[in-house]
C-alpha cells in the first residue's frame, strides 16, 4: 500500500495545470480529493508520475445559483454540497444523494468533479448528473467545450474528456417536483448494489415528466429513457411502476461481484426503482 | 491509639478492587494518540523489510531474479528460500506439528505467501524494490474445495510430505489429508442414532474469516552484534513463547532474546502465531547488524496471517418424540489451507471442538475431525473464542434449531428440557469435560422474560400471516442462542503450547512507600489488564488499584506464561495474581502481628489492614506494613515484600450465557435490521462490570460481522476475493445494533475468586444469535440451514429459493 515515487505540484491557476498537463503528457494526472485517485495508486494501479493537485486553483471552486441555473466548480466537495442551503433549494437530490457517498472522513476530501471525472461506475453523482441533464464544462490546450452528462462516460473508467482536459464546473437547470436517490449499500463507506436517481413533475394528478438514471448496473451510469416514459401521463400506480422497472431492467447490464450475482442485482435494481419512484411521487 | 477513619466502606470504595466499575486506565493514552505501538518504535539505522508475494495460489517457483531489485538505490538486501536454506530457516515448524515455508522453497500454495524478503533504507525503496523481484511462476492446478482435495488422484499440495502416511496427530490416509481426531464413543452414538424416535441432519458450514485487528502484525528485531543479545519488539500475544521459538530456530540462547509486545492494537488470535516476517526480519537484522522494522498491511493480514473457522460440520442429533435429546453425531471437514498452522494445544488438533455438547446433557456423542490440505492461506486461529469454541457453539446452536424444527417444538422450550440441571455440576460431559458450574435455567428463564419471549412469538406470527396476505414484505426473526464456552487452558497435563505447558504467571513487588508492582505473563491487546488485574490485586493486599501498576509483555521482566487468547488470562493469570497477592498478604499478616505484638493468629486482614480480633482500633494499614518490611529487622523474617505464582489450574472453566435478538429483514432486498440484542453473562465473579460490558459490546460486534457479512472468499482460482475493507466486512458505528447486556453470577468453584472469562464469550454466542435469528425469521416457509455469511445476496437467495418472490 505504498505508492511508487511521484512529483507532486500545487499549481495556482487552471493556465499553469494545464501547461504541467501538457509538459508531462501521459505521466501527469490531476488531483482533486484524491480518494478514487490515491488508492489506486497505493494499489499500483495507477501510476502517475507527475501528481497535478487542483486545490489551489480558485476558479475551480464555489456554487453559484443564478435564476434556474446551478453551477457548481469541479473542487466542491461533497461536504460542500451537503451543507449548501442554495443547492438544498434549487437541486434537493445532491444533498440526499451526497449523504450516501461514504462517509464525513471521505466526504470532506472527496470532490464533485472528480466523481464525475474519475469514471467509476459505481460512483453516485455520474448518475444523478445524467438524471439532472448537466453539461460538463471542460478546459484543455484548445479552449473549453462543454459535453453533456448523458454523453460523457463511454466505458469504466473511459470518459470524454481527453487527457489533457480539465474538467472546470457542473451546469444544470434547477429541478422542481418530486426527487429521490435510493441507494442499497452493504455497509457505510460501499458503493452501490443499486442505486436509483428519479426526478419527477406531477400536474394534474399525472407524471408530466420524469428522468430516471441508475447506478453501479453497468459499466457507465445507466439513464433509462424507457422507464421515464413509462411514467408519462400515469398516476405512478404500481402498474406504472413495474413497467418503469422492466423498462429499466432492459437497459441496465450488471456484473457479478461480492455484492451478489446478477439476477439479485437486477431484482434489487428494480426494488430501488420502485421505492425511488414512490418516494419522488410522494414529494411531487 | 488509631483514629477509625475513614469508614469501612470507605476503605473499600478507595481500593476499587473486586467489583467496581473502575475507568480503564489505559484509556488516557490511547484516546489521545499516545500508545506506543509496533509501527512507532523507530530505531537508529533501522531498515524495512517487505515481502514479494505469489499471485497464485499454485504454483512451481521457476525462478527469481533480484538483479534489479538489487541495483535499485537503498536496497540492501533480497533474501530468498535459498539464502535461509543454510540456516535451516527457509522452513519452520507450526504450532500445531506441522511445518510451513517461511519463503518460498520451489513452489507456492496459496495467493499471498511470501516470496522473497526485501530490506531496503526505508518503506518507500522496499516497496519499489518488491515491484523489480522477478519472478518465474508456472501454474499447477489448484484446489479450493477441502471435499475435492480428498478425491482419489487430487493433485497433491503438500509434495514436502510425499510419502509420510502419518503427520503429527496421527494417520493421514491421502496425500492432501492432515488428520483425523476423533473423540467420543462413535459406535454407541449411532447405535443410539440408529434405534432414535426422532433424528435430524444437517451440514453446517461456518465460513473462513478473519480476526482482522484494526492494528496488522508486525515486528522490530534488533541484533546487537557487540553483546550478542536479540531485541524483538512484535505484535505477539504470547512473547514468552515467541522468545522460545526464536531462540530455537536461531540457536541463540534465551537469556541473550529480549521479546517485547508494546501496545497492542487488537489480536483476536492473530497474532499467537509465528509468521514468515518475524524469521526474515531476525534474520535480516543478523546478517545486517541493524534493526529491522517489518509491518504488513491491510490486504497482508486479511489475505496470508492466520484466518479463522472454515469447519464443515456435518452432525446428526438425536430425541425422543418428547424432545429429550439422546445422541449427537459431529464429522468436521476442517479446510486448514496449505500448511497446518492451527494456534491450539499441541494435544487437540481441533481445538477444544468437542465442546460441542453445548450445554445440554446428551449422554452419548461421537466427533470425527479431518484437516485438510487446500490452496489457501493457513491459519486456523482462535478468533476471539477459546480453540474452536465458536465452531462447536455454532454447530450445536444450529442442531438445536434444526431438531426443534424436525419435531415441530418451541426452540427455546427445547433448550430448557435438556439443559444440563444446576445440581449436575461438576457435569461429565460425554465427550470427557468436566464442567465446573452453571445455573443454565436460571440464566435462560430470565433472558426470556425480559425479552418477553412470549410477546415477541405472537408478535412474529401475527406478521407471518400479514406477510402472506401481502400487506408486508419484511420478516421478522427471533434469535435464541445459549452457549458453554470452555476458557482458561490450561491445565498443564494435557494443555501446552510446543511442550510448554499452559501455566501462567504474578510477579508481585510491594515497595516501601505501599504501592505495588506486578508483572504477567500475559499480555493486553485491548482486553484492559492493567485496569483489572490491580482491581484482583487490590482486593487481595489491600492496596488500592490506584497504586498498583501492571506490567505485561517484556520477557526481560514479566516471569514466563503462555501469553493472551482463548479468555486464558483471568483464570490463569488473574489465579496467579490473586494466589501471589495472599503469598504477600501471609507475609503482611506476620509483620502485623508483630508490630502490634500480638500473636500471628490473633490478626485479621481487613480491607486495607490486619486489626487485633476484637479490638478494631488496634490495626496496621497495608501501607505501614509494606515501610516496616523494609525499614525494620523482624526477626524470623527475611526484608521486603514480595512474591511470585505460578498458577496451574486444575480444570478450565465454563462461562456461559443466553443471548436473544429480534431481526426484521426484508425479502426483496436481503437487508436486515437488528431491532433488538439481548446478551446475558455468566463469567462468575465480576472484576469490573464495565471492562465487561465493553468486551461484551465489542465481542457481538465481531460476531454480528461474521454472521451478517464478514469472510474470506475465494475463487476457483485460488484468488482472495476480500483482500480490503471495502469488502471484508467491519462494521461501522451506524451498522452496529444496540446491546443490552444482564448477567447472573455463578462462581467458579476452583478458581481462587471464581472468576471465569468473559472477553470471547460474546462472539461465541453471538454467531449462532444472529444467524439463528435469519432462520427463524424464514422458519415458517420451511428453511432449515442457509450458510453464513447472511449478507444481502443470500438472504435474497434464500427468499428466492423458498418462492417469496412471486
Ligand atoms: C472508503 C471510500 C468509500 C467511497 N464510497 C463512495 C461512494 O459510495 N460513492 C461514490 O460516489 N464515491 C465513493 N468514494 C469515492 C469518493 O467519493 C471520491 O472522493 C470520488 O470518487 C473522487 O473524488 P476526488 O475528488 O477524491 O477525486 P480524485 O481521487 O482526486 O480523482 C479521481 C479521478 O478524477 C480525475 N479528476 C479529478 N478532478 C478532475 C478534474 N477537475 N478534471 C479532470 N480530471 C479530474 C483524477 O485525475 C482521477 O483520475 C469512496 C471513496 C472511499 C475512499
Amino acid at each position: 500500500m505504498i505508492p511508487a515515487a511521484f512529483e507532486y505540484y500545487r499549481p495556482e491557476s487552471l493556465q499553469d495545470a494545464l501547461s504541467l498537463l501538457q509538459t508531462h503528457g501521459d505521466d501527469a494526472r490531476v488531483m482533486a480529493g484524491g480518494h478514487s485517485l490515491i488508492p489506486m495508486m497505493k494499489l499500483r494501479m495507477a501510476e502517475v508520475p507527475h501528481l497535478i493537485d487542483l486545490q489551489a486553483i480558485a476558479d475551480l471552486r464555489g456554487i453559484r445559483v443564478d435564476g434556474d441555473t446551478v453551477s457548481i466548480g469541479a473542487m466542491v466537495t461533497q461536504h460542500e454540497v451537503i451543507e449548501s442551503t442554495d443547492l438544498l433549494r434549487a437541486a434537493p437530490i445532491l444533498r440526499e444523494a451526497a449523504l450516501q457517498i461514504a462517509d464525513p472522513q471521505v466526504r470532506y476530501m472527496g470532490t464533485i468533479g472528480g466523481n464525475v471525472a474519475n469514471g467509476d461506475p459505481g460512483n453516485d453523482m455520474p448518475g444523478i448528473m445524467q438524471c439532472l441533464g448537466a453539461e460538463f464544462s471542460l478546459i484543455g490546450p484548445d479552449g473549453t467545450r462543454t459535453v453533456a452528462a448523458r454523453n460523457f462516460f463511454e466505458a469504466a473508467y473511459m470518459t470524454a474528456r481527453t487527457d489533457e482536459e480539465i474538467l472546470t464546473r457542473i451546469t444544470f437547470p434547477a429541478h422542481a417536483g418530486g426527487f429521490a436517490y435510493e441507494k442499497q449499500k452493504r455497509k457505510i463507506g460501499d458503493y452501490a448494489t443499486a442505486a436509483a436517481a428519479v426526478l419527477l413533475t406531477k400536474e394534474g394528478g399525472t407524471c408530466a415528466t420524469a428522468s430516471i438514471a441508475m447506478t453501479n448496473l453497468s459499466d457507465v451510469p445507466v439513464w433509462s429513457e424507457a422507464a421515464a416514459a413509462a411514467l408519462d401521463g400515469t398516476a405512478c400506480d404500481s402498474g406504472a411502476i413495474a413497467k418503469a422497472m422492466a423498462a429499466m431492467d432492459g437497459d441496465i447490464d450488471p456484473g457479478e461481484d461480492n455484492r451478489g450475482p446478477v439476477a439479485f442485482k437486477r431484482h434489487v435494481a428494480g426494488i430501488t426503482l420502485s421505492r425511488a419512484i414512490t418516494r419522488a411521487w410522494s414529494r411531487a | 491509639m488509631n483514629d477509625l477513619s475513614p469508614d469501612r466502606d470507605d476503605r473499600i470504595a478507595n481500593l476499587k478492587g473486586l467489583g467496581c466499575s473502575r475507568k480503564r486506565v489505559e484509556d488516557a493514552r490511547f484516546t489521545q494518540g499516545k500508545g506506543n505501538y509496533v509501527d512507532d518504535i523507530k530505531m537508529p539505522g533501522m531498515l524495512h523489510g517487505d515481502f514479494v508475494r505469489s499471485p497464485y495460489a499454485h504454483a512451481r517457483v521457476v525462478s527469481i531474479n533480484i538483479d534489479a531489485a538489487m541495483a535499485l538505490d537503498g536496497v540492501v538486501a533480497v533474501l530468498t528460500a535459498k539464502d535461509l536454506e543454510p540456516l535451516g530457516l527457509h522452513w519452520m515448524p507450526t504450532l500445531a506439528g506441522d511445518k510451513q515455508m517461511v519463503l518460498a522453497d520451489g513452489k507456492v500454495l496459496f495467493q499471498g505467501q511470501e516470496v522473497a524478503y526485501v530490506v531496503a533504507r526505508d518503506r518507500y525503496v522496499a516497496a519499489d524494490a518488491v515491484e523489480l523481484v522477478e519472478v518465474d511462476y508456472e501454474e499447477l492446478p489448484v484446489i479450493v474445495d477441502p471435499f475435492k482435495a480428498l478425491e482419489p488422484g487430487a493433485t497433491v499440495l503438500r509434495e514436502d510430505l510425499e510419502g509420510q502416511t502419518s503427520g503429527a496427530h496421527g494417520e493421514r490416509r491421502h496425500p492432501n489429508h492432515i488428520f483425523l481426531w476423533e473423540e467420543g464413543d462413535k459406535a454407541a452414538t449411532e447405535a443410539v442414532l440408529d434405534e432414535a424416535e426422532v433424528v435430524a441432519e444437517e451440514t453446517i458450514y461456518y465460513h473462513r474469516t478473519h480476526p482482522c485487528p484494526l492494528e496488522t502484525c508486525g515486528c522490530v528485531a534488533s541484533m546487537d552484534k557487540v553483546n550478542g543479545k536479540l531485541t524483538l519488539y512484535g505484535t505477539f500475544q504470547a512473547p514468552h513463547v515467541v522468545r522460545t521459538v526464536a531462540s530455537l530456530l536461531s540457536g541463540i540462547e534465551e537469556h541473550n532474546i529480549r521479546v517485547v509486545s508494546p501496545d497492542i492494537g487488537g489480536g483476536f488470535g492473530n497474532k499467537v502465531g509465528v509468521y514468515p516476517g518475524y524469521v526474515c526480519s531476525i534474520v535480516a537484522s543478523i546478517v545486517t547488524g541493524k534493526p529491522v522494522k517489518w509491518v504488513e498491511d491491510r490486504m497482508e493480514n486479511l489475505m496470508a496471517t492466520a484466518f479463522a473457522r472454515d469447519y464443515w460440520m456435518k452432525g446428526r442429533i438425536s430425541a425422543t418424540k418428547e424432545g429429550k435429546i439422546t445422541g449427537l453425531h459431529c464429522h468436521v471437514t476442517a479446510d486448514h489451507g496449505a500448511f497446518d498452522a492451527c494456534a491450539d494445544p499441541t494435544k487437540f488438533p481441533a481445538g477444544f471442538f468437542h465442546i460441542c455438547t453445548g450445554s445440554y446433557d446428551i449422554p452419548v456423542a461421537y466427533v470425527g475431525v479431518d484437516g485438510v490440505y487446500t490452496n489457501k492461506a493457513p491459519g486456523g486461529v482462535a478468533y476471539r473464542c477459546s480453540f474452536r469454541v465458536t465452531e462447536a457453539a455454532y454447530f450445536i446452536e444450529r442442531m438445536i434449531e434444526v431438531l426443534a424444527q424436525e419435531l415441530n417444538m418451541d426452540a427455546a422450550e427445547l433448550r430448557r428440557i435438556n439443559f444440563i440441571r444446576k445440581d449436575q455440576f461438576p457435569y461429565h460431559s460425554a465427550l470427557g469435560w468436566e464442567y465446573d458450574s452453571g445455573d443454565y435455567h436460571t440464566a435462560w428463564d430470565k433472558a426470556l422474560t425480559a425479552v418477553n419471549y412470549d410477546g415477541l412469538r405472537a408478535e412474529q406470527a401475527e406478521r407471518v400471516e400479514a406477510f402472506k396476505r401481502g400487506e408486508t414484505r419484511k420478516l421478522m426473526g427471533i434469535g435464541l442462542s445459549f452457549f458453554t464456552e470452555i476458557v482458561g487452558a490450561g491445565p498443564v497435563k494435557n494443555c501446552d503450547i510446543l511442550g510448554m505447558g499452559m501455566f501462567d504467571s504474578c510477579e508481585i513487588r510491594i515497595h516501601p512507600t505501599g504501592s505495588a508492582t506486578a508483572r504477567l505473563g500475559t499480555i493486553s491487546q485491548g482486553q484492559g489488564h492493567a485496569t483489572t488485574f490491580a482491581q484482583i490485586l487490590a482486593s487481595e493486599i489491600g492496596i488500592s488499584a490506584d497504586s498498583i501498576t501492571i506490567e505485561e509483555g517484556d520477557t526481560d521482566t514479566a516471569p514466563y506464561g503462555l501469553g493472551t487468547y482463548g479468555s486464558r488470562s483471568t483464570p490463569v493469570a488473574g489465579a496467579a495474581t490473586a494466589l501471589a497477592g495472599r503469598k504477600i498478604r501471609a507475609k503482611a499478616q506476620m509483620i502485623a502481628a508483630y508490630l502490634l505484638e500480638v500473636h500471628d493468629n490473633d490478626v485479621e486482614f481487613d480491607v486495607d489492614r490486619f486489626v487485633v480480633k476484637g479490638a478494631p482500633e488496634r490495626f496496621k494499614t497495608m501501607k505501614e506494613i509494606a515501610y516496616a518490611a523494609y525499614n525494620q529487622a523482624i526477626p524470623g523474617l527475611e526484608p521486603g515484600l514480595e512474591a511470585v505464582s505460578y498458577y496451574d489450574p486444575p480444570n478450565m472453566t465454563y462461562p456461559f450465557g443466553a443471548y436473544i435478538c429480534v431481526m426484521d429483514l426484508d425479502v426483496d432486498t436481503g437487508q436486515t435490521e437488528i431491532r433488538q440484542v439481548y446478551a446475558l453473562d455468566d463469567c462468575g465473579t465480576r472484576i469490573n462490570p464495565m471492562v465487561i460490558e465493553g468486551q461484551v459490546h465489542g465481542g457481538l460486534t465481531e460476531a454480528y460481522a461474521i454472521a451478517m457479512g464478514q469472510e474470506i472468499a475465494y475463487d476457483e482460482m485460488g484468488n482472495c476475493k476480500t483482500g480490503t475493507l471495502m469488502d471484508f466486512f467491519l462494521p461501522t458505528a451506524v451498522e452496529t445494533p444496540h446491546y443490552t447486556t444482564d448477567f447472573t453470577e455463578t462462581p467458579s468453584p476452583h478458581h481462587p475468586i471464581g472468576a471465569k472469562g468473559v472477553g470471547e464469550s460474546p462472539n461465541v454466542g453471538g454467531v449462532p444469535m444472529f444467524s439463528n435469528a435469519v432462520h427463524d425469521a424464514f422458519r415458517a416457509f420451511g428453511l432449515r440451514q442457509s450458510h453464513m455469511p447472511h449478507d444481502h445476496w443470500r438472504i435474497w437467495r434464500i427468499a428466492e429459493g423458498l418462492g417469496l418472490h412471486g
